[in-house]
């Protein structure tokens, strides 16, 4: 029997406005809780002289940005800050594309080698971190005992000099290299399979068609495959600058911040300053110097990637 | 202008073996079509001629000379592809003065030489655009005007027609033709439309399953079949094919009409023809039935011009009759062309 259409109201699922705002509203209420909120304390404390031991809010206006900037380490902080975010994922791009272009190809025992690359990012990070300390261990680092092996280190007349050990964490160079070296063996893994995802985007007609057109090798590669490739080169770029600004854990378990603060950063100076030393206002206030950064590099990324969706 | 050879051209995938000893020369400027089913090798055999693949023995000649290994850049031949595989990243002027770049022609005339290609498809306005801003026939022809820039000596071209809609088909046909008749370049073609392929080829390569079965003109292989493959994949509806003992029949469905005054000579043979289906399609009508006893293959086809209006009706015997001469036998077994003496 045809009854037509139902005489019963309609169903709640059947209003469509209304089942998007019940949908949406554990999203509004995660950004409002968590994030909207502990950002205006952030806010209220950087203006405030609030202390771990008394943190009642009393605003006392921009004091802590005044001190704070007078601080030689909090200077330091802001330059290491980029500095490692900069360094490390210039290295990551380069290399990540060097991967992901030697994965594209096949080879025998492919899928070890996938496996391989992706390991560290299936690794905790402190746990990377902690493993990475022992590498850079000031008597038994593993990197000094090869460099002894091989002659390039601990005999007189050596190309790394006459000493025992390198002190990678000891030595300021030394001490900001290996932070950089821990970032870009964390971050090459999500940069690689970013980028192994770009290139095999690209029409494998594209790619003879330039041959056909006459493009070496070389050619192929700075004019069809980098273009294609650069917004998904820049999302990976963008994130992997997040990823490193944002990092205390590196910083924190390799050097503290040290040798005399010469790694320091503006995570783990927030962390030190705010709640270690108790100061929650001046840590606030170093916290938020990261913000205009964070959110230039968002709003990047979210053009880059409405860029290539029209692609 | 150059003429190219393939000698015992094999190529395998793994296993499979995609190009089966394939000879093949063509003719200076000839417009040459491959033509077969899909995964018959037609596009592997183009692409061996580009240099995008190499094959797995056999040896390929463009003007006297041997490149079967070299690169397609050292080749100077120009390719269209399926999908036009515009680089979409560069305009329409970039993407055609591409090829130009890379054999370092300098600036001004590059220039020249791509405002000339592109007043010759009548993309000349489109040169700012971006491909993805285009049309499917813009993007045909900004693909061609690149391909032809660099003043080829071999033309290649797979299925170029095949992503534009029906009515553009038909004219981008027509525009194809013209304008390799006026370059005079040797073109090779890479269709399984056999209507595009009758339409455009001076000579036709009909494949199937890496060997090919049949070279000739369109008429050749249209009323001398090479095999069943060629009578029965050329041709729409395809040759009828009738079981004569050892033999196979086959006749063409327009020459195979209604019994008249006229058929009742020695020229013609006729058969009742038991009608099951009619489809009417304005010019002309399709009938379908079988004819002569049950056996395994005599379902067949007849193709009425509109001018005959005699009514048919489905379920009905009517005399029909073929001429003798229009009538082509084949070997049951090899299915092979038996009669000889092409006229």
């Amino acid at each position: 029997m045809n009854s037509g259409p139902r005489a019963t109201g309609t169903s709640i699922r059947d209003r469509a406005d209304l089942l998007a705002r019940i949908m949406i509203t554990p999203a509004v209420l995660y950004i409002a809780v968590m994030i909207g909120f502990p950002f205006i304390l952030a806010i209220l404390y950087s203006l405030s002289d609030a202390t771990t031991g008394d943190p009642t809010l009393h605003i006392i206006g921009l004091q802590n940005f005044r001190d704070i900037l007078a601080d030689p380490v909090f200077r330091t902080s802001l330059k290491n800050t980029f500095v490692f975010a900069l360094v490390s994922q210039t290295l990551v791009i380069v290399l990540s594309r060097i991967l992901a272009t030697a994965l594209m190809a096949d080879f025998r025992g492919k899928w070890l080698v996938r496996f391989l690359v992706m390991l560290p990012w299936t690794a905790p990070i402190s746990l990377g971190t902690i493993g990475w300390l022992w590498m850079f261990d000031s008597i038994f680092s593993p990197i000094d005992w090869i460099l002894r092996k091989i002659g390039l280190l601990g005999a007189p007349g050596a190309l790394l000099g006459p000493m025992q050990n390198l002190y990678w964490l000891g030595e300021p160079f030394l001490a900001m290299a290996s932070v950089v070296t821990v970032h870009v063996w964390r971050l090459l893994p999500l940069a690689t399979v970013i980028q192994l995802a770009g290139l095999s985007s690209i029409p494998r007609d594209l790619l003879e068609a330039a041959e056909v057109d006459g493009a070496t090798a070389l050619r192929k590669t700075l004019e069809i495959t980098i273009p294609l490739t650069m917004p998904i080169i820049s999302i990976a770029f963008l994130f992997g600058l997040i990823f490193t600004f944002t990092d205390m854990t590196v910083v924190y378990v390799l050097t503290r911040g040290g040798p005399i603060h010469m790694t320091q950063v503006l995570s783990t100076w927030t962390f030190f300053k705010g709640i270690e030393g108790g100061d929650l206002a001046q840590g606030a206030a170093v916290s938020l110097f990261m913000f205009p950064v964070l959110a230039g590099i968002a709003i990047l990324v979210l053009r880059v990637a409405r860029r290539t969706e029209v692609v | 202008m150059a003429r190219v050879e393939l000698e015992n051209i094999s190529k395998l995938f793994g296993a499979t073996t995609a190009v089966n000893e394939v000879n093949l020369q063509t003719i200076e400027g000839e417009f040459l079509v491959l033509l077969g089913p899909s995964g018959c090798g037609k596009t592997t055999l183009l692409r061996m001629i580009a240099g995008i693949e190499t094959p797995s023995s056999g040896d390929i000649v463009i003007d006297g000379e041997k490149v079967t290994h070299l690169p397609p850049r050292t080749r100077n031949i120009a390719m269209v592809f399926q999908s036009y595989a515009l680089y979409p990243h560069m305009t329409v002027f970039k993407n055609i003065a591409f090829p130009l770049r890379t054999r370092g022609v300098d600036r001004t005339a590059i220039r020249e030489k791509v405002e000339q290609a592109a007043g010759m498809f009548g993309i000349g306005s489109l040169l700012e655009r971006k491909p993805r801003e285009l049309s499917g026939g813009e993007r045909q022809r900004v693909a061609l005007a690149r391909a032809i820039v660099r003043e080829p000596s071999v033309f290649l071209l797979d299925e170029p027609l095949s992503n534009l809609d029906a009515i553009l088909r038909a004219s981008a046909r027509e525009e194809l033709r013209l304008f390799q008749r006026r370059l005079g370049v040797t073109t090779v073609y890479v269709t399984h439309d056999q209507v595009e392929a009758m339409g455009l080829g001076d000579r036709i390569v009909v494949m199937n399953k890496g060997r090919v079965h049949q070279v000739g003109t369109p008429p050749e292989i249209y009323q001398w079949p090479a095999d069943t493959f060629v009578a029965t994949f050329v041709g729409s509806p395809p040759m009828n094919l009738i079981e004569q003992g050892d033999v196979l029949a086959g006749f063409r469905p327009e020459t195979f009409l209604p019994a008249g005054p006229a058929t009742e000579n020695e020229g013609f043979v006729t058969y009742p023809f038991q009608v099951t289906w009619l489809e009417y399609l304005g010019a002309e009508r399709l009938v379908y039935g079988d004819i002569g006893e049950k056996c395994c293959a005599r379902h067949v086809v007849s193709r009425l011009p509109g001018n005959i209006s005699i009514p048919i009706e489905p379920g009905k015997t009517y005399p029909f009759a073929v001429a003798k001469k229009a009538i082509r036998h084949f070997d049951r077994a090899s299915g092979r062309l038996i009669d000889t003496g092409k006229t």
